[in-house]
């Protein structure tokens, strides 16, 4: 049997007060990357906006769409915590936490670079729930990866 | 009230073992019988029984443990035409489930007799299943899918619906209860309009045979399927019905094995219905596995299901719309037991959660239903769905986990 969830895990209070009020819940006119991501079995939806720099630099970041509690605040967190970083910061950031939710006995080292990500940690005593706290990640490397392509399938502003 | 029915509720959750498991701590509240429901004793020991004793392949063998499981087969086929008032066995298709059943229609009536500018009429309460296969033909055929809309109730407009019925209509396929929303379709109006514009009329029964008396003959429908699972029967078999003149005309569904007369590499005939649809070895073990859950249905008998599902619809109407905040979606004036809701700035993924630590089972999402919840402007809902094992306890357990959510979420 899987290890007995514990529902205070999952809903702590930073992760409610980021559903409450979401950080950088906006579109960015002016983004240069885009990208959609979407958890069809419980209908997260969200559209993730970037602004790059020339220094390569994440300028701007914003997401709108909707989802559950746990694919909002990660959303959320995440935004706030790759505005202003180079993208390989924000790279480096995407492949922690994805090591530390899809991977058993994740080493320290992993953990303590995901900053307050790691509240998510929680996220896997419940595995269906998985998926909507990576969402976001998911699409920021989508974001990341094809700019051009992914343009052409933003909402029309 | 509830317990003044006739159903003796405590007796039949005794039939069902995993209604008195434990889930998380609390007792298990199975709030999620539209997706599929939990299977009786008698089922579980006939598979068991059979699989010990008695199995054996279908209609080749000379050997008496063959000839048995053939005729353990046609005593399902031949209940399962009763359970629907069918006239013969011969109408009696199995099927994977329903599914594969409107696959089959839509592949071996639509690919042989639709032709190009030709509509098929669907409603826009249809589960995925009776879209998709419709969709996929339209590509092919070069046909027009047209769609009933329905207001904001939940239920179809019927004076749309008569407009949308033209000479062109070949088939209107259409769903007996919503899934999603429960509404209960007036089907029987729906079929004789239909066809007096000269079209078939395929129902999809997968959310009516479990609550409701089927009578194919007294409806008139052309075609009718459901799923045995969610009838109390095992998982992978499902049937077709379809009348007799329509199956002898259509071509096979697949090739293979049991559904032909003979072959030789130039030509090969076909059998008659209904094996003229099952290619290759059936689902023997859940065919026989079918046979007691119709039996505890027809026991039960569907009068009481009926009343007593609905006093458990009224019930638990009145207790969720206490809640402040909860917004029930689809308040047809005729629904099953089913209801589909929203909490005020609560995603329902959260709902599903948070009521699966309380020891609730209800589904959360857009119940392969997409089309309903654009409708209803959603991206997912919770719903809970209900069958004649449920109690006003449960009801009440759901009640107060849904205050649980709130507290976590004020």
């Amino acid at each position: 049997m899987i290890p007995e969830p514990r529902l205070e895990h999952l809903y702590q209070e930073v992760i409610l007060d980021h559903n409450r009020n979401p950080r950088n819940f906006k579109e960015i006119p002016d983004a240069t990357q885009y990208s959609h991501g979407v958890n069809p079995l419980c209908g997260d939806d969200y559209h993730l906006y970037l602004k790059i720099d020339e220094q390569g630099a994440v300028r701007d970041v914003g997401f709108k769409g909707s989802g559950c509690a746990i694919s909002k605040s990660s959303a959320s967190i995440m935004t706030s915590l790759i505005k202003d970083k180079p993208i390989q910061e924000a790279e480096r950031l995407k492949e922690n936490f994805l090591q530390l939710m899809t991977r058993d006995n994740v080493p320290e080292a992993v953990k303590s670079q995901v900053g307050r990500m790691i509240l998510f940690e929680g996220v896997k005593e419940f595995p269906v729930r998985v998926k909507c706290a990576t969402l976001i990640w998911h699409a920021l490397a989508d974001a990341l990866r094809d700019s051009k392509l992914n343009f052409e399938k933003a909402p029309k502003r | 009230m509830l317990m003044t029915q006739d159903l003796n509720v405590e007796r039949i959750r005794k039939d069902f073992p995993l209604l008195s498991h434990k889930m998380n701590g609390h007792p298990l509240a199975y709030l999620d019988n539209a997706a599929t429901t939990q299977k009786p004793q008698a089922v579980i020991d006939r598979i068991s029984n059979f699989c010990r004793n008695e199995y054996a392949t279908v209609h080749r063998g000379v050997y008496t443990l063959s000839q048995n499981s053939t005729w353990e087969c046609d005593q399902v086929r031949e209940k399962c035409r009763q359970f629907l008032n069918a006239k013969t066995p011969t109408e009696i298709i199995f099927v994977k489930g329903a599914t594969e059943a409107i696959n089959l229609v839509a592949a071996s009536w639509g690919r042989k007799f639709f032709k190009r500018g030709e509509e098929i009429l669907i409603s826009s309460l249809e589960h995925h299943a009776n879209i998709v296969p419709w969709q996929r033909l339209c590509e092919e055929k070069g046909l027009a899918l047209k769609v009933i809309p329905m207001n904001d109730r939940g239920e179809l407009l019927m004076d749309e619906y008569k407009k949308l019925l033209n000479a062109r209509t070949r088939i209107v396929a259409v769903t007996h209860v919503s899934n999603a929303l429960g509404t209960i379709n007036p089907v029987r109006e729906m079929i004789q309009l239909a066809h007096q514009a000269g079209a078939l009329v395929l129902i999809d029964g997968a959310q009516g045979a479990p609550h409701f008396k089927a009578d194919v003959q007294d409806l008139d429908c052309d075609f009718y399927c459901f799923s045995g699972h969610k009838i109390y029967g095992p998982t992978g078999v499902g049937i077709l019905y379809g009348k007799i003149e329509h199956l002898d005309a259509m071509d096979p569904y697949q090739c293979g094995g049991e559904m032909i007369e003979t072959v030789t590499f130039e030509k090969t005939t076909f059998a008659k219905p209904p094996l003229k649809f099952e290619a290759g070895t059936p689902a023997i073990i859940e065919i026989v596995g079918l046979g007691p859950a119709i039996d505890y249905l027809q026991n039960l008998g569907f009068d009481r299901i009926e009343s007593y599902e609905h006093g458990l619809l009224i019930e638990a109407t009145r207790r969720l719309s206490e809640i402040e905040g909860l917004k029930i979606i689809g308040t047809a004036a005729h629904k099953s037991a089913v209801i589909s809701f929203t909490l005020e700035g609560i995603h329902p993924h959260d709902i599903g959660t948070i009521l699966d630590q309380e020891g609730i089972a209800i589904r959360t999402g857009h119940h392969c239903a997409q089309p309903v919840m654009r409708r209803f402007n959603l991206p997912a809902t919770a719903r809970a769905s209900f069958a004649f094992y449920n109690t006003k306890e449960e009801i009440e357990a759901l009640a107060r986990g849904l205050q649980t959510v709130k507290q976590i979420f004020q």
